[in-house]
């Protein structure tokens, strides 16, 4: 008797285990289903880190004649003269030979890409830096007025962050023109820093800091700069940083300012500069690429939670 | 505390406000009523006040048109699409699954890609005589000039796509984690199956989401000619003409009149729908309180 419920006792353990087992099964499966795709979205980033690596020779074998749109490959096989370009792209990602000839003529031999990496960070950095304080004071304003007058305000605000560029970049031309900032890194930085993004994300961040904080501070004496500066900004202190990642990503690639307000390419920045390398050098645009990928990548791996948070809080209602 | 005595202690935080209105005023509120001017002017330099006559002869210029509707065909078809996808994706990575945060950052990293590698890597691969051709041939297809024929829309939906959906997944996982989890068990005990789950309790806590996901990617769409001009230059294959080459080829000429005419009726279809967005938002909330 006791033996028999032992044996039951076991059996429907058995069935437990194998059920728990399915289910672990199905979740691997489903996991590896999405990771596959994941797998297609992170593809670019992989073949370009992996194609810098690659010899100038190998990068000819294997791309050669991408941008030679003259002649059609297809009935015009290779060129005897010269047999080992290839005459159409072929996939490839790990190179034969891991060669850091790209990397050394970037960062030794030409100052181009150099001079193009600050000049972008020295457009972005002050971008960053300014909308997000100029961000946090406006949105100390909208925490502690929330009437008819200040609503209207902050839905001008949320209109303007929601217009897309091509309507935006009209009237930043005009007022550049204005003030003769044509060809002056001014003309992309300020629209940059009063952009009215960082103002609603940090104004949904504070109203939510119940409002006793303020009243308390209040009662002790302290004045606005004191309440804003040590106890508002700092509970604030998440949304700035996603703000930092979420802003410098969006103008670390930043593409249509440069081109219009900036003439001369010696000032351009790196994002713009990029697109020419791919013509003439596709091996040195990987190169290129990867290194301009990294202080982004950086911020990704210590802000990812940020950014997450970021994303997130645009969207909620608050 | 009396009213005046609050208004005395507070005002003081409107200075807080001034650099941001001053400079929002200077940079965009007061130059885009110029813009308005200029769109009803026939000259810059003289002025002639012609009402809507620029308005007008955009509405009949063959390229705006063009622009314009490809931009719509796009937005149409591309928009269903990523908000669907980004929320399929979103529910199968808020349900049990292995490395969950793993998976979601390599959906997110598209964000990260300078935009041209991304140009570099799409031409490597759909150029005429690109990878994905090289791939097709071997296996005894005909190539097919992606970038220059019909399928160049495809291409660049695919490209849209790919860059917005972790964004959007990201949004939507965040709606989901506001659905009451005790709402759903007591469906799902009272027999209700997954999908009127769905319908009935988790839909509806998505709405506001749905709508905001739905002008993000609407203003994202915007931003993915970026890609596109680079990758085909001012003049493309015409179904990849749209309103930003336009724009841009305006800018270039300087033309204030199309370009202010120009910016101005996508800053009407811009307010337009978020106007529409925020009925819809008001409604459905309202559906969310009495229920």
């Amino acid at each position: 008797m006791v033996r028999e419920t032992g044996l039951i006792q076991h059996l429907k353990q058995l069935k437990l285990k194998r059920r728990h087992l399915v289910r672990e099964g199905a979740i691997l499966v489903k996991s590896g289903l999405i990771l596959a795709l994941a797998l297609v979205f992170v593809f670019p980033i992989v073949m370009t880190v992996l194609n810098s690596f690659m010899s100038s020779e190998e990068i000819v074998a294997n791309y050669g004649m991408l941008f030679d749109q003259a002649r059609n490959p297809w009935e015009m096989p290779a060129d005897p003269e010269l047999p080992w370009i290839a005459p159409t792209a072929h996939f490839k990602l790990i190179p034969d030979l891991v060669s850091a000839q790209q990397y050394i003529e970037i960062l030794f031999k030409s100052t181009d890409y150099l001079v193009k990496f600050w000049n972008s960070v020295f457009l972005v950095l002050p971008i960053v830096a300014g909308q997000i304080f100029v961000g946090a004071l406006a949105a100390y304003a909208f925490t502690r007025f929330r009437g008819r007058l200040a609503q209207i305000a902050f839905f001008a605000y949320i209109i303007l962050m929601l217009m897309p560029f091509q309507v935006t970049l009209v009237p930043n031309y005009i007022v550049a023109e204005w003030f003769g900032l044509i060809d002056n890194p001014l003309a992309i930085i300020l629209p940059g820093i009063f952009s009215t993004f960082s103002v609603f994300l940090i104004t949904k961040y504070m109203r939510r800091i119940p409002r006793d904080y303020i009243e308390v501070a209040q009662l002790d004496g302290a004045g606005h700069w004191a309440i804003f500066s040590k106890i508002l900004l700092p509970m604030c202190r998440t949304a700035v940083y996603s703000l930092a990642v979420l802003v410098f990503i969006d103008f670390w690639n930043m593409v249509e300012q440069p081109i219009i307000f900036l003439s001369d390419p010696l000032t351009h920045p790196l994002s713009v500069f990029l697109v020419k390398v791919n013509e003439g050098d596709i091996g040195l645009a990987f190169a290129a690429s990867t290194i301009y990928m990294i202080p982004a990548l950086l911020m990704f791996f210590h802000g990812e939670q940020y950014l997450v948070e970021g994303i997130t809080h645009s969207g909620l209602k608050g | 505390m009396k009213l005046s005595e609050k208004l005395h202690r507070d005002w003081p935080a409107a200075f807080f406000l001034a650099p941001s209105l001053l400079g929002t005023a200077l940079f965009f509120f007061v130059p885009f009523l110029l813009v308005i001017w200029y769109a009803m002017v026939d000259n810059p330099v003289i002025m002639n006040f012609v009402g809507l006559d620029n308005f007008i002869s955009l509405f009949q210029n063959q390229a705006y048109l063009q622009a314009a509707g490809n931009t719509l065909l796009f937005s149409l078809i591309s928009l269903p699409l990523v908000v669907g996808l980004s929320l399929g994706l979103a529910i199968v990575l808020n349900g049990k699954l292995k490395a969950r945060s793993q998976l979601r950052s390599l959906f997110l990293s598209p964000l990260l890609v300078p935009v041209a590698s991304i140009v570099l890597v799409w031409q490597v691969l759909f150029s005429y005589n690109g990878a994905l051709n090289t791939t097709l041939a071997d296996f005894g297809f005909i190539p097919v000039d992606w970038l220059k024929s019909d399928s160049a829309r495809f291409v660049i939906i695919g490209l849209y796509l790919w860059k917005n959906l972790g964004y959007n997944m990201v949004l939507f996982l965040a709606a989901l984690n506001t659905v009451p989890v005790e709402l759903l068990d007591s469906a799902r005990v009272d027999g209700a199956t997954a999908w009127q789950r769905f319908r009935a309790i988790t839909f509806k806590y998505l709405t506001p989401t749905l709508l905001f996901t739905l002008v993000i990617s609407f203003i994202n769409s915007f931003k993915i000619f970026r890609e596109t001009y680079l990758l085909a230059g001012d003049y493309p294959f015409e179904v990849l003409y749209m309103l930003q080459h336009y724009m841009n080829n305006m800018f270039r000429s300087l033309d204030y009149q199309k370009l202010s005419a120009a910016a101005i009726v996508m800053a009407l279809v811009m307010m337009a729908i978020i106007a529409v967005l925020f009925v819809v938002e008001g409604r459905s909330g309202r559906d969310l309180e009495e229920s």
